[in-house]
């Protein structure tokens, strides 16, 4: 008997809850703030799906429906995609050592 | 481009994921970290356009609504305050709860789309998914809406609770699981716009019962929440990427929950049925007054600092309020001219968001090997000679350890009494969010500062 796709998905999604789990273990609590911001830029990749949506216009008609709600999730999506990543950024770069001395 | 070979670019993108949030463990890889994070956000998206192959005039609208959503995007991730950052967070999350609505009613309007079937005839597994990414999507968009007014101080960060509050949610939640199942034997859209509907209240619920400085749990609850549904929308759309990110982002929420919950000795249940440092608890405060507290000015303080030998600090949500980071690091430095050796000491739960304070040290250019977690650094408070607790108060009370009565009672607290003085900048004597006394107050060796952090501390830089 041959194996449901989804059961393939669902081994990965299982496997990757265990990676996040020990990924996320040895963060570092210091950078708990910018851990939040990159899984929401991260999880924005959710993008792929309104993109799909936004460009599968049935009539070829550029603005369905359906499409529509692609349009609007791509621009949510996108904010938060260069807003995270960008926000990150911000925040790593101000995480300095301690300068040595010299006076 | 064929659909394998997409799904080995999504495959790469989900591994670059999780580089990315493994660059995290240390700051100095933390930047490659998210540059890998970056990378793999660019690959997913160029090979979506190219497995769509459809450059039409879409994909010029396409690229346009990117755009301008991306320049929203960097506008605000480059305006920003960096005390701002909790609510900053709540309100992504929020986009991300929406984007997941959208696209689960894009692919119910359109399933052929997905290649899920046709409208009113979708396959099964595919309409469960979908309804799990939409429940899961508007639960996190409305709450975390509420979490960001109430941290953005829209919204009273009091608890509402009502009577009956309790069995409503719960009938909601019983009822999404019934809408759900009808709506899996009849198609109905009907079902579907309620479903989403009563999804959105739900998640209004269940975050109005739950305080102010209960947030930390709440934003990483909803971050937890906006990965589940992005992992209900990768399966609708198999799609390796998204399942993964999922996955990651989800137990990510879930490990930050269960470290805020654990860093409040609260269980997870206990922080979510909310209510906490209500007005019920107000009763201890009769003998207030007749206790002697002994109150200084900046000069007292700067005294007791310039005769120090080693001191502590540590910051709390007051000090974001008072925006007083800059000021408190530019005394740290004139202490440290004066052969002072000064460390910062962080609770868990200080701020309003996991790292909160950590993230406002280093923007006020503290070096971070200087700021150490509760663990290592609690047992230095015996040696050290001055504890400065700036907008902190409830992760500092000493009833934590000694009255099994307190409402916060286990809650891992700073050691901050057993310095040889403890100097508490705060405005008032009033009491923190749980509700309580703080015992500290009136111990011998404490000196209350009442004054605006901000000003207290350039107050004190002035006189050392």
């Amino acid at each position: 008997m041959e194996i449901d796709p989804f059961i393939f998905r669902l081994s990965i999604f299982i496997l990757s809850i265990f990676v996040g789990y020990y990924v996320v273990w040895s963060v570092t609590p210091s950078l708990h703030t910018p851990l939040m911001s990159v899984t929401n830029a991260i999880s924005s990749v959710i993008i792929v799906g309104a993109i799909i949506a936004a460009l599968a216009n049935i009539e070829g008609e550029v603005f369905s429906s359906s499409s529509f709600f692609g349009f609007f999730a791509i621009m949510l999506a996108a904010i938060n995609i260069f807003g995270g990543f960008l926000v990150t950024q911000r925040m790593l770069a101000m995480y300095k050592k301690k300068k040595k001395d010299k006076k | 481009m064929s659909a394998n070979l997409s799904a080995v670019f999504y495959l790469i993108s989900g591994v670059l994921f999780i580089l990315a949030l493994r660059g995290l463990s240390s700051p100095e890889t933390s930047r490659q970290g998210n540059l890998f994070g970056i990378i793999g956000m660019i690959i997913a998206i160029s090979v979506t356009f190219l497995s769509v192959g459809n450059f039409s005039s879409g994909f010029i609208y396409v690229i346009i609504i990117l755009l301008i959503g991306g320049g929203i995007g960097a506008f605000i991730a480059y305006k920003i305050p960096m005390t701002a950052m909790p609510e900053l967070v709540a309100g992504f999350h929020s986009l991300v709860g929406l984007a997941a609505v959208f696209v689960a009613i894009a692919a119910f309007i359109n399933p052929g789309a997905f290649n899920l079937g046709s409208p009113g005839n979708i396959k099964l597994a595919s309409l469960i998914e979908m309804s799990i990414g939409a429940a899961v999507g508007a639960i996190t968009f409305s709450g975390s809406v509420i979490a960001f007014l109430k941290l953005q101080g829209i919204m009273s960060g009091a608890p509402i609770t009502f009577k009956g509050q309790h069995l409503l949610n719960a009938l909601i939640l019983i009822s999404i699981i019934v809408l759900t199942y009808l709506l899996c034997s009849t198609q109905s859209s009907n079902l579907f716009w309620v479903l989403i509907a009563i999804s959105f209240l739900i998640g209004f619920l269940i975050i109005i019962p739950i305080g102010g400085a209960d947030m930390p749990v709440v934003i990483s609850m909803l971050n937890s929440y906006s990965g589940w549904a992005a992992a209900g929308i990768g399966f609708t759309l198999e799609n390796t990427a998204l399942i993964i990110t999922g996955a990651l982002v989800g137990s990510s929420g879930a490990i930050l929950s269960y470290i805020m919950c654990k860093g409040m000795n609260r269980s997870f249940f206990n922080v979510i049925l909310g209510g906490f440092g209500g007005t019920d608890q107000v009763s201890t405060n009769q003998n207030k007054e007749q206790k002697p507290v002994k109150s200084g000015n900046a000069d007292d303080a700067a005294f007791l600092m310039k005769n120090a030998s080693s001191v502590i600090i540590v910051p709390g949500y007051g000090m974001a309020v008072a925006q007083a980071q800059h000021a408190l690091r530019e005394m740290v430095d004139t202490l440290k001219k004066n052969g002072i050796k000064v460390s910062y000491a962080i609770h868990p739960v200080a701020g309003r968001m996991p790292g909160h304070m950590n993230v406002l040290l280093a923007e006020a250019n503290v070096p971070y090997d200087e700021v150490f977690e509760l663990e290592e650094i609690n047992n230095d408070f015996a040696n050290a000679d001055v504890a400065f607790v700036i907008g902190a108060n409830d992760v500092t009370n000493p009833v934590a350890k000694t009255d099994p009565q307190s409402p916060i009672y286990g809650m891992p607290v700073l050691d901050v009494e057993k310095c040889k003085s403890v100097l508490f900048v705060k405005r008032s004597l009033s009491p923190g969010y749980a509700g309580i006394d703080n015992d500290l107050f009136y111990k011998e060796n404490t000196l209350m500062l009442f004054a605006d952090a901000k000003k207290m501390t350039e107050d004190i830089t002035k006189n050392l």
